[in-house]
């Protein structure tokens, strides 16, 4: 029998349909991948399984748990279903505990909420669920609070949760997008092997092919709100008979087209022996902590016309790296050159500033919602000092060079998708035909079609203006496929550099090493069968 | 926790101390010498003089601020030039009146706002909330000592049910004492909870939109203990930095009211202080209500670090 | 975009009041010195329209001027605690953890202990009472809350992508706040700006309550309250129709706030 059944599932919420006629069944101990791009529906779908809709939804359909009628259930009958027999992990550990609340008490709760266990009891089986998910007693005391945890150890409590009172079935929306890559291998072992000793089920909504990949043995697309293929991971992989599934697999491994490039330019940035250090508060009255080196003694290169990548987990460092090379934060040792000029924090000359802009990942936040895109991407413009005569006509070149239409100059920022805003953001970065764009992970927000698309707009906007981009990512996959070389951050260091494709197959540096294995892949065989699509 | 504690009680003496100066220091730039200030231009010389002596106003401001805070340290405010006694002993006086007619309103409006902005907060869009909200809105609009005279009017002249002013003293005993107080600490509590509610409501709102309310009630929690569970004390986090404000302003307000209701506290202290030129008394009363006000705010940060265990580690 | 309903209630309300007191610079039904003994502690209705006090002053006339006074005093209590506490908020946002950061969010705590009221105190101890005096006491106040709440916004700003890309774009702090911050705040500032005015309005009340705002025979609301309290039971309508201009007064401005608030505050309006 099967463990899930889903038939008819249609949702809408406030008038809007969200959901349409999605059907798919689970069956017991079996993970199954619910993939799609954001607003495909997929979290929506696991809500509605959990009746946990946002007020104003309509639901109508069956979702039946081991031939239950979940839908038909009170809501009282619901509350024993959940945390019971249906367990749910969310996409952001740092805010889905509550703060004020220890993890012990936290883990507990769902024992004493069911009834099924008295404080102490529950408190020891806590303990337990706690042990099981790697958070053993040595470090992690019932009485820790949330905020003293990372990310991922606050994940592990979620699971733990989550599966304190072994439910059939275990809901996971997402659980490691907002982790690094190793913590997330490690977040997807745990998975694995919560369901093979429970003989849980696990439906795991992502929008990574490469995690439904490792892990599923069914599968289902999603697009739009309904499922537009599903079958057995591998095969549906193998075959993918949707047009919709080839786009998708063809965007997530998309390697753009990338010019040939002639070896030993001259640089055009270089970083050395960098250092930025930050004081840290005091800990007594008396004694204060030797300061944070956030860079530490950092050497890179970018030389003219080539790509290069600057990989490393988060609180690595790059982010602090990056805003140095930008003239934004002040050094206490070494030096950044910018075609052999000095850049030194508040002092860049507007001639130098010019030749280096920057594309951030955020789309949304990136610019200034009041402004019509002309005065957006033209916000560089008065670093040229009356050196850009034909105004209009840089705004509109700047416009079609990114894809765009001129006439989109008049609208605002709101009136476009988040891939036109990257767009947009390269148009600014452009508009002065720097030397060198930093895309500080510019992509990373994107759906993978849209990713691809941007990657081949960076390419070919290289090759036709010359440009050298520093690649900021912890995206190992693009980084792989758009870098001429690659440099791998650790704690402020750079571990290993060198030409992208050598440190990727021959990794040097054991961080590296694990870096390359932690990320999850599609495995090879599966790619070569279909050639076509885009 | 300890540390935490230490770094608030620092920033509590730093701002007891620049507001010392700052009193002090108003009051020093008086028109005209300080003495002929107090006695009123047609006083003698010799009146004058003997103030100026009593007052230590030979000697340098520096001086005189260094012997006015070293003896608020000890208990001694000087002495008044009208009443001639010790100012501590008026204080000591009149804060039996004020201090528990503040606490008292205090007290009312949180028992009143606490549960009434959580009942709109569950019923938010429903009949209920518009009408806590309206209500609430005229409560926030209501200035204080209109509504103790409209309670005087109706609870006192029209009912008979209060006195319409004057208090009899704790030794009348408790509860004819709280009796005199109940109309004005209504009034000043009652404009205060309407606040506290609107804050209170806002707050479990926006806490029952947390991702972690979300996690619990995938564990199984029903809506009710959702929210007895986990949104009560997250949201009261925010409301206790409104007592905290309020209360200061409570004390103020409470000033105005005594006004009203001829109760003989600080507030009447200070008027007659004022009108009676008696700068020594206005200067002590007002550094006992700003010590009280920052004081109260020192507790309130106290009491953030034992609800929320982020603010324990932070300095 | 459609307006909500509040907007519109407390405009209207607010409305009423500016026209009345701005009316009263050139026209009041009565002189508001003028003293009709015949005519004391008339009832609202016939030729004076809403009564007369203990001393025959036509009632109309005095919350018309009355008006005049609360608005004065609350729009340059505003206006100073703006023009002083915005540009001090966007300096200490845009050099966060410098000199005048600290100041601020050290002068934030001193304020919470210095309330209007005890800040007037301490200027009436010296110059005696006048409406000066209410506007400092209440101007002294919003100074620290408009750079508060300016900081607040702007803080959360300048970590936006938007603004490092100025920042890249090589533009300095001063010209990135008001290019980019302060326009973006201004919502923010038009919210608190009603709420302050509404706060003055009560203040000013409270201050010519006790004596130490404006001084007779300058009429104002809180002045009109004293001296009806002991005539409350002799003629009521002397403490309910001045306590009546203050409540519709604030109530419109504070329901013209929270209407602004929810148009103007993009996060609460993707809330609804």
């Amino acid at each position: 029998m099967s463990l899930l059944s889903v038939r008819d599932l249609t949702l809408s919420i406030n008038g809007t349909s969200i959901l349409r006629d999605v059907a798919f069944e689970m069956r017991e101990g079996d993970v199954f991948g619910l993939v799609g791009e954001s607003g495909s529906g997929k979290s929506m779908t696991a809500l509605s399984v959990m009746q946990l809709l946002p007020s104003g939804a309509q639901v109508s359909g069956h979702t039946a748990l081991a031939g239950r009628d979940l839908l038909a259930l009170s809501e009282a009958d619901m509350c024993e279903i959940r945390g019971g027999e249906i367990g749910m992990i969310f996409q952001e550990p740092m805010t889905a505990l509550n703060p004020v609340q220890t993890i012990g008490d936290q883990v507990a709760e769902t024992l004493m909420v069911h009834g099924v266990a008295d404080r102490a009891e529950a408190l020891r089986v806590a303990r337990d669920r706690l042990d099981r998910v790697g958070l053993t007693a040595d470090r992690f005391k019932l009485d820790r609070y949330p905020h003293e945890l990372s990310g991922g150890q606050r994940q592990r409590v979620c699971i733990a949760m989550a599966v304190a009172l072994r439910p059939r079935l275990l809901i996971a929306d997402e659980p490691t997008t907002a982790l690094d890559v190793t913590t997330q291998a490690q977040i997807l072992d745990l998975l694995r092997g919560l369901v093979a000793d429970e003989g849980m089920g696990l439906l795991l909504i992502t929008h990574d092919l490469a995690v439904v990949s490792g892990l599923a043995d069914h599968v289902a697309v999603m697009k739009d709100g309904a499922i537009v293929e599903a079958g057995r991971t591998e095969s549906l992989f193998r075959t993918r008979a949707h047009p919709y599934t080839q786009a998708l697999f063809a965007a997530s491994s998309h390697a753009p087209v990338r010019p040939p490039r002639a070896a030993a330019a001259a640089p055009v940035l270089e970083v050395r022996d960098v250092v930025r250090a930050y004081p840290l508060s005091r800990t007594g009255f008396f004694q204060r902590p030797p300061p944070l080196r956030a860079v530490d003694g950092v050497n890179l290169i970018v030389g003219e016309g080539e790509s290069v990548g600057l990989v490393g987990e988060s609180g690595c460092g790059k982010s602090t790296l990056t805003r140095a090379i930008l003239g934004l934060e002040s050094l206490q040792g070494g030096e950044i050159r910018l075609g052999g000029a000095p850049v030194v924090a508040g002092r860049v000359p507007a001639a130098l500033r010019r030749r280096m802009q920057v594309v951030f990942q955020d789309p949304f936040g990136s610019f200034n919602p009041r402004h019509r895109v002309a005065r957006l991407i033209t916000e560089p413009f008065h670093l040229a000092e009356g050196a850009v005569p034909e105004r209009e006509e840089a705004i509109d070149q700047a416009l079609l060079d990114v894809g765009l239409n001129p006439d989109d100059k008049h609208k605002y920022i709101h009136e476009f998708s988040g891939g036109q805003r990257q767009r947009i953001a390269i148009a600014r970065a452009l508009i002065l035909r720097p030397d060198l764009i930093v895309l500080d992970e510019a992509v990373s927000a994107l759906d993978v079609r849209v990713r691809a698309q941007i990657l081949d707009l960076l390419s070919d906007l290289q090759e036709r203006y010359g440009l050298s981009y520093l690649f900021i990512s912890h995206d190992l996959s693009v980084v792989r496929v758009v870098t001429d070389r690659v440099y791998v951050m650790k704690a402020g260091k750079i571990v290993e550099d060198g030409p992208t494709e050598a440190v990727f197959e021959r990794p040097d540096h054991p961080y590296t090493r694990a870096l390359i294995a932690a990320a999850p892949r599609i495995p090879e065989a599966w790619q070569g069968d279909r050639k076509f699509g885009t | 926790m300890l540390r935490y504690a230490a770094t608030r009680l620092g920033s509590l003496v730093l701002s007891l101390w620049v507001a010392s100066i700052v009193i002090f220091f108003t009051l020093e730039i008086v028109p005209g010498d300080p003495a002929t200030f107090m006695l009123g231009l047609e006083a003698s010389p010799e009146s004058v003089d003997a103030l100026r002596r009593e007052l230590g106003l030979d000697e340098a401001p520096i001086t005189r601020y260094l012997s006015w805070v070293t003896g608020m340290l000890i208990g001694d405010f000087g002495t008044s030039y009208t009443y001639r006694v010790p100012v501590g002993e008026l204080i000591a006086a009149r804060i039996t009146v004020s201090l528990p007619l503040t606490l008292y309103a205090m007290a009312l409006a949180a028992v009143i706002a606490l549960p009434v902005g959580m009942i709109a907060a569950a019923r938010r869009g429903t009949l209920a909330d518009v009408a806590i909200m309206g209500v609430t809105q005229v409560g926030i609009a209501l200035p204080n000592f209109w509504f103790a005279m409209l309670l005087v009017f109706f609870f006192a002249i029209g009912l008979g049910w209060f006195s319409a002013g004057g208090f009899p003293g704790w030794e009348a005993g408790l509860g004819a004492g709280l009796k005199a107080l109940t109309l004005p600490a209504l009034a000043l509590g009652l404009t205060q909870a309407a606040i506290m509610s609107r804050v209170m409501r806002s707050s479990m709102l926006e806490t029952l939109g947390q991702d972690y309310i979300r996690t619990a009630r995938a564990k199984g929690l029903s809506h009710a203990q959702v929210t007895r569970r986990h949104a009560m004390r997250n949201a009261l986090i925010p409301v206790m930095t409104i007592v905290g404000l309020q209360f200061s302003f409570l004390l103020a307000n409470a000033i105005i009211i005594e006004n009203v209701f001829f109760l003989p506290g600080l507030g009447r202290l200070i008027f007659q202080g004022i009108t009676q030129r008696d700068l020594v008394v206005v200067e002590s009363t007002v550094m006992l209500l700003v010590f009280t006000a920052i004081t109260v705010n020192f507790l309130v940060d106290l009491a953030y670090a034992a609800i929320d265990p982020r603010l324990r580690r932070r300095g | 975009m459609r307006l909500p309903v509040s907007i519109w209630i407390g405009a209207a309300l607010t409305t009423i009041f500016v026209i009345g007191a701005l009316v009263s610079l050139v026209w009041t039904p009565f002189d508001v010195t003028d003293l009709d003994i015949q005519a004391r502690m008339a009832p609202p209705g016939g030729a004076h329209l809403l009564g007369t006090d203990h001393l025959g002053r036509d009632i109309l006339s005095m919350v018309m001027v009355g008006a005049r006074t609360s608005i004065a005093v609350a729009i340059v209590a505003v206006v100073v605690g703006m023009v002083v506490g915005v540009p001090l908020g966007l300096h200490a946002a845009a050099n966060r953890g410098g000199l005048i950061d600290d100041i601020i969010m050290r002068g934030n705590d001193l304020v919470l202990a210095f309330p209007p009221l005890v800040v007037a105190i301490l200027i009436t101890a010296v110059y005696g009472p006048s409406a000066l005096n209410a506007i400092l006491a209440i101007a002294l106040i919003n100074i620290p809350v408009f750079a508060r709440v300016t900081r607040g916004g702007a803080l959360s700003l300048w970590t936006l992508d938007y603004i490092l890309a100025a920042r890249v774009a090589g533009k300095g702090k001063i010209r990135i706040s008001a290019e980019h911050i302060l326009p973006n705040i201004a919502n923010l500032l038009i919210v608190q700006g009603t709420i302050s005015f509404s706060l003055g309005i009560i203040a000013e009340a409270g201050l010519s309550y006790v004596g130490l705002g404006a001084q007779p025979p300058v009429p104002s609301w809180g002045r009109m309250l004293a001296e009806s309290q002991t005539l409350i039971s002799l003629a009521p309508h002397m403490a309910v129709i001045p306590g009546l201009a203050i409540v519709f007064m604030v109530l419109g401005l504070n329901l013209m706030g929270d209407g602004l608030r929810d148009v103007l505050d993009p996060r609460l309006r993707r809330d609804r």
